[in-house]
């Protein structure tokens, strides 16, 4: 299972996702920078976090427009696995590849710490290897998380299961104490209607090995695996 | 040659937590008058058109394009000859 980590000029996460791929899933990997015009013979293409192009516009905005992201909505559209962690996950927002925008945290403050998310089902490809309702402890790093969408589409998500993640507390309890960032409905990460678009505030690769304190976030890299297997 | 001012808002049904902020600070300074406060983008760029109407034209597509995220932004736009 070969998988592409995608550098937009300021991603910083790259390294960490190549890392977890390589050495801890045992997986091969390449990076993909975002100038290519293709990124054929990729089961799993990751748009890693950090501040592409500053940031500049609005998070996300200059990178969903970048060549390399022509190339990303035609594998999405083959039904390619696309999973974007944090600035990937605004990146695919602003390419229109996942509904809803991420605004700046309620707080106005870049929030940076270990968190609970509450895993909505596991009929994903990017939650199979979890349990329903399993709780993980997965960091956040970030200024711009405050999930927003139309109403009208978030009832249809809620519908269709592409609500993956929501912000909890240790015992799994979603409220309105152990939402960070002001995010919708306590969301933290969703798919497309599809099913093989991903988005996450929360880094699964800081949290995929038990050196970090937690190595929950390597359910997600299990997951995709499992899912690409069982093809 | 056209001038495009583009004037880029927050949707009124869209929570403003930055214009919040200004307005408590503002209150904070005794302008005990300010009611609400709408924080915006401001992005003024000169174009090559043939005419006003083909200026305008290309100026909407850049907001629906790259300018404005339409999911919460909401813009309008003045476009005079430079």
């Amino acid at each position: 299972m070969k998988f592409g980590v995608v550098i937009f000029p300021g991603s910083n996460c790259d390294c960490d996702c190549c890392r977890v791929v390589e050495q801890v899933m045992e997986e091969p990997v390449d990076l993909i920078w975002h100038e290519a015009d293709s990124v054929d013979g990729y089961d799993c293409i990751i748009l890693p976090g950090g501040f592409s192009y500053g940031n500049y516009l609005r998070a996300g905005a200059i990178a969903s427009h970048s060549p390399v992201m022509g190339a990303v909505k035609e594998a999405a559209a083959d039904g390619k696995l696309v999973m974007g962690i944090c600035n990937g996950f605004q990146v695919l927002t602003e390419a229109g590849l996942l509904p809803g925008v991420l605004q700046r945290n309620k707080n106005l403050r870049f929030i940076c710490k270990f968190l609970h998310l509450k895993v909505e089902h596991n009929k994903s490809a990017f939650t199979n290897a979890c349990s329903p309702g399993q709780v993980l402890r997965i960091p956040i790093a970030h200024d711009e998380g405050n999930y927003y969408v139309d109403p009208k589409v978030l009832a249809e998500m809620e519908e269709k299961g592409q609500i993956l993640f929501r912000y909890c507390d240790a015992d799994g309890m979603v409220s309105a104490e152990a939402n960070p960032n002001g995010s919708l409905g306590n969301i933290a990460g969703i798919c497309n209607r599809e099913g093989n678009v991903m988005g996450m505030m929360p880094y699964p690769e800081r949290s995929a090995e038990e050196i970090l304190t937690s190595a929950d976030g390597r359910l997600i890299f299990e997951s995709v695996l499992r899912h690409l297997k069982e093809l | 040659m056209y001038r495009a001012k583009i004037f880029i808002t927050l949707k009124k049904s869209v929570f403003d937590t930055q214009g919040q902020v200004v307005r408590k600070a503002l209150q904070a300074l005794n302008f005990s008058g300010v009611e609400d406060v709408r924080m915006g983008r401001y992005i003024e760029l000169q174009l090559k058109a043939a005419d006003r109407s083909t200026a305008e034209a290309t100026v909407r597509d850049m907001c629906e394009r790259l300018l404005v995220n339409t999911v919460i932004e909401q813009y309008r736009y003045e476009v005079s000859e430079a």
